[in-house]
């Protein structure tokens, strides 16, 4: 595949309660195995799939989180977080999993007017 | 950037970060989200707001299906499947905010 | 334009596979060519051939199977997701095939447009 394009993967769902969050996840291992240019947003709810501190063993799901910490070793390096949907959850920086760019508003609808292929779950 | 929704704004965020993020553009409301382009609910102000900075579009299929096509917020433009496909060829990328 | 489709939701439960379906026919009528529709999550269920809702209600499943006939529109079930929720080659309906995300990846990277349909 010659074509490299910008995916940007918009997550807004929290994970478990729903399958979304776990098969985004596999949805962009395999584009960045395609070598197309990533890039991971969570808004809303959305930012709760980046807690730290995952234990499902009580509810009989796999635990995926860790995933996110190996999306570096995929060369997924782009996740963003806007900064609104964390401050409203109570969240900081500290309280996620891996390494994000937290972003304002205006900035992250800039970001995503500049993508080719936006796919949301 | 065309943005889509299918959601209340009555029962769900997803309309109001998409108007929230949204910088110039347009945004088509589709299936339960064409509640949000009627006149008398708590979300029209809101709307209407946001009228000032993105053009908003609405299925009407979906307005009539749900007996609220003559209640059409004024600045909101009704469009149908066919105009659905012409909002995606002229901007140039799409998101649905599901 | 080449239109790539995305349906995210089971038929009859979610809105979304007669809004996508209505896309694809608006779009093929316009003249675009509708090149792949890929099938994710409980979206997977729009491929179930043991289908059978009542006479007088729409039929789903062989509206895309019609579709994908008629205008050589590519369905393509995602192979992780249809396993998980048992859709296998012996019940795939006509017209659908099982492959795997990749397809997805291709439907973003050769088409002009690529426009989801989910819940």
């Amino acid at each position: 595949m010659s074509e490299v394009k910008k995916f940007m993967f918009v997550n807004r769902k929290a994970p478990y309660g729903t399958i979304y969050a776990l098969e985004a996840l596999e949805v962009v291992l395999i584009t960045a195995a395609f070598d197309q240019d990533v890039s991971l947003v969570f808004l809303d709810d959305g930012v709760f799939q980046l807690k730290k501190g995952q234990q499902t063993k009580g509810i009989e799901i796999k635990n995926f989180s860790p995933t996110y910490r190996a999306l570096e070793g995929y060369d997924v390096e782009k996740l963003y977080v806007l900064k609104e949907s964390m401050d409203a959850r109570g969240l900081s920086e500290d309280d996620l999993l891996v390494p994000v760019t937290v972003l304002t508003t205006a900035e992250m609808g800039a970001l995503m007017d500049e993508q080719d292929v936006v796919l949301s779950f | 950037m065309l943005h889509i929704v299918n959601k209340s704004p009555l029962e769900n965020t997803a309309l109001e970060s998409c108007l929230n993020l949204a910088g110039a553009g347009d945004v088509l409301l589709i299936e339960d989200a064409v509640y949000a382009a009627t006149v008398g609910n708590s979300f029209e102000p809101t709307l209407r707001a946001a009228l000032g900075k993105v053009k908003i579009y609405a299925l009407q299929p979906d307005l009539d299906a749900r007996g609220m096509g003559d209640r059409l917020v004024a600045g909101v433009t009704a469009v149908d499947y066919s105009g659905f496909v012409d909002l995606t060829t002229s901007n140039k990328n799409c998101q649905s905010w599901l | 334009m080449k239109f790539g489709i995305v349906v995210n939701e089971g038929p009859y439960q979610h809105q979304s596979s007669d809004s996508a379906y209505l896309f694809a026919k608006a779009a093929i009528a316009r003249g675009h060519e509708v090149w792949r529709v890929f099938f994710y999550h409980d979206g997977v269920n729009n491929a179930s051939a043991l289908t059978e809702p009542p006479q007088d209600d729409r039929h789903i499943v062989n509206r895309w199977s019609k579709l994908a006939e008629e205008h050589k529109v590519d369905l393509v079930v995602c192979v992780a997701a249809a396993l998980r929720r048992g859709i296998k080659e012996e019940n795939l309906a006509k017209g659908f095939r099982i492959s795997g995300l990749g397809q997805l990846v291709e439907a973003g990277t050769k088409t002009d447009r690529l426009i989801t349909f989910g819940d």
